[in-house]
């Protein structure tokens, strides 16, 4: 095989635009200063360029720069949005809801939260991912603090129908949290014209730089407050104390920048990238399965399952080559395969055998067409080794099978 | 995560792949773990019933590269061995030979069991007599 490294899996991190680094350079060195130094030159360049990016990545959500919040990541801002309103809403009640596909940071801050005498309802999907309404609205009750619904799913890409939601949680009065990670900067998002008060991303998704996030924190109608995870100087309107990330906020306001200005672009071409390598890799192979949604999708994403395949083996076909995911966890002690898909009512098996493309800015038509031909050859290789590729080809029903489970 | 030369080397050139006829009386065969599971393997012998010699052995495996490992080396290792021989391979072994790491032990214990099952099936289509130990060894 010719020697190539090509990158489709964007979802994990996206590399950083180079024009993102060009902007964070000089903010290491020459302009090193604390942003919180008030009394020097120094710190008001600093701050002058926090404050900068502050509008660029609020003009990217198109809310106000005092609504933003900046910390480490999403994982951070998942942490700081539930567990600080669950402490700072105690009075009015305890009671969250969210689904069984949010990421592990808002999955594993909810379980903290139930340790700390919350109640949590993790909400099912549907078959195709999405929240079914009739449900998260049954399951409000007068305890009912919050509403945490991600914006797009991370492993299918599957975007959840926002404005109905926030149409539900404003009907109840209910605080409503997304974690748009894998959104933001990809397609718009806008959480005040669907009622979203809370909103967690990240940079490095999208084509900014690592271990720089932020929440936005709704201020009017109604005026949001979180209790602050992280004591200190009382940084970012005293909700996340610490030194600001000063080169990493400078980029993530450019990466906002280069999203707000090129998304549009960016969405369109690579949906026709992802539509060409799921027709040539269903046209080349039987027995290939989209997950998810595929209306209201992410247009960089899907996430195919290769029946009889193993996921993590066949990754091994081609990743000294092509860099993907897989939601088989073989790797993990767990042997569970992934819980997202698990919870789309995909069988075990199915999911042992998906894989997650994510395209991204600098994939190109010839890295995709690369990617089908190796991912082709794969396939076609652990097929053949595949005893039950073997028995669905003589016609035994795989599932008629009883099994040793180990 | 890394792979082990080893593993890689029989991953790219699995030995003995393909499929014994199971309804030959001297073919046993080895069908271990679930698609549930991630992991299905079946090992198949042939064996010479006047010296009880593994003469042939087969495998295919649907797995993760490291079972698709230890099932390779598993029929290497078998052919040639009478069926007492083989009945003793241990998993570690497979796993010191493959340098497994801790997470992926079940996939050697799943390549000892195929042998075991496969023969165990041989074993019980000639009405052979399996010993209690054995028995034992094998839960």
């Amino acid at each position: 095989m010719e020697k190539r490294l090509i990158y489709l899996d964007n979802n994990s991190t996206t590399p950083t635009d180079p024009r993102v680094v060009d902007t964070m350079l000089p903010y290491f060195f020459q302009h090193h200063g604390n942003a919180a130094s008030r009394s020097h030159p120094f710190g008001w360049v600093a701050e002058e360029a926090v404050d900068y990016a502050r509008e660029q990545v609020a003009s990217l959500l198109d809310v106000d720069s005092k609504e933003i919040i900046f910390t480490s990541g999403a994982t951070e801002s998942d942490n700081l949005a539930l567990k600080g309103v669950f402490e700072m809403y105690s009075r009015k009640g305890n009671h969250i809801i969210t689904t069984k596909t949010e990421h592990k940071a808002v999955l594993d801050s909810c379980t903290r939260i139930e340790k700390m005498g919350g109640e949590v309802t993790y909400l099912d999907v549907k078959e195709d991912g999405l929240v079914d309404l009739a449900e998260l609205e049954a399951a409000i009750k007068p305890t009912t603090i919050l509403v945490s619904i991600m914006w797009a799913n991370n492993e299918t890409g599957v975007i959840q129908d926002m404005k109905a939601i926030g149409q539900i949680c404003e009907k109840h009065g209910v605080l409503l949290m997304s974690d748009a990670t894998q959104a933001v900067g990809k397609i718009p998002v806008h959480p005040k014209e669907v009622g979203v008060h809370l909103l967690a991303f990240t940079a490095h998704k999208m084509y900014g730089p690592k271990g720089v996030g932020a929440l936005y924190v709704c201020r009017k109608n109604p005026r949001v407050k979180v209790t602050a995870q992280m004591d200190g100087g009382g940084h970012e309107r005293g909700m996340r104390s610490g030194t600001l990330n000063v080169p990493g906020i400078v980029g993530f306001g450019k990466a906002a920048e280069i999203a707000k200005n090129e998304m549009a672009q960016d969405a369109e071409r690579l949906s026709r990238l992802r539509d060409r390598l799921e027709i040539a890799l269903r046209g080349n192979l039987e027995e290939v399965y989209i997950n998810g949604n595929t209306e209201h999708r992410m247009p960089h994403v899907t996430n195919l399952s290769f029946k009889h395949v193993e996921g993590e083996g066949l990754m091994m076909t081609f990743n000294q080559n092509i860099a993907v995911s897989s939601g088989s966890a073989c790797t993990s002690a767990s042997l569970e395969p992934s819980y997202v898909l698990v919870a789309l009512g995909l069988g075990d098996d199915l999911a042992h055998s998906s894989i997650r493309f994510s395209l991204g800015r600098f994939t190109s038509e010839e890295d995709v067409d690369f990617a089908v031909q190796a991912i082709t050859a794969g396939v076609n290789h652990m097929r053949d080794l595949s005893p039950i590729w073997e028995m669905y080809k003589e016609g035994i029903d795989v599932n008629s099978i009883v099994w040793e489970s180990h | 995560m890394a792979y082990s030369d080893k593993v890689l080397e029989h991953f790219k050139h699995p030995r003995n792949v393909g499929t014994l006829d199971k309804n030959n009386k001297n073919v046993g065969t080895g069908l271990v773990g679930a698609p549930e599971c991630g992991d299905v393997m079946r090992l198949q012998i042939e064996v010479d019933p006047a010296t009880q010699t593994i003469v042939d052995a087969k495998f295919k495996t649907f797995g993760c590269g490291s079972a698709i490992a230890s099932s390779s080396l598993a029929t290497e290792w078998i052919k040639g061995k009478t069926i007492d021989e083989a009945v003793t391979i241990n998993n570690m072994d497979i796993v010191e030979e493959l340098a497994l790491p801790p997470v992926k032990i079940h996939c050697s214990v799943l390549a000892e069991d195929a042998i075991k099952g496969a023969i165990k099936d041989y074993r019980e289509k000639n009405g052979l007599t399996v010993d209690a130990e054995q028995v034992v060894a094998t839960v």
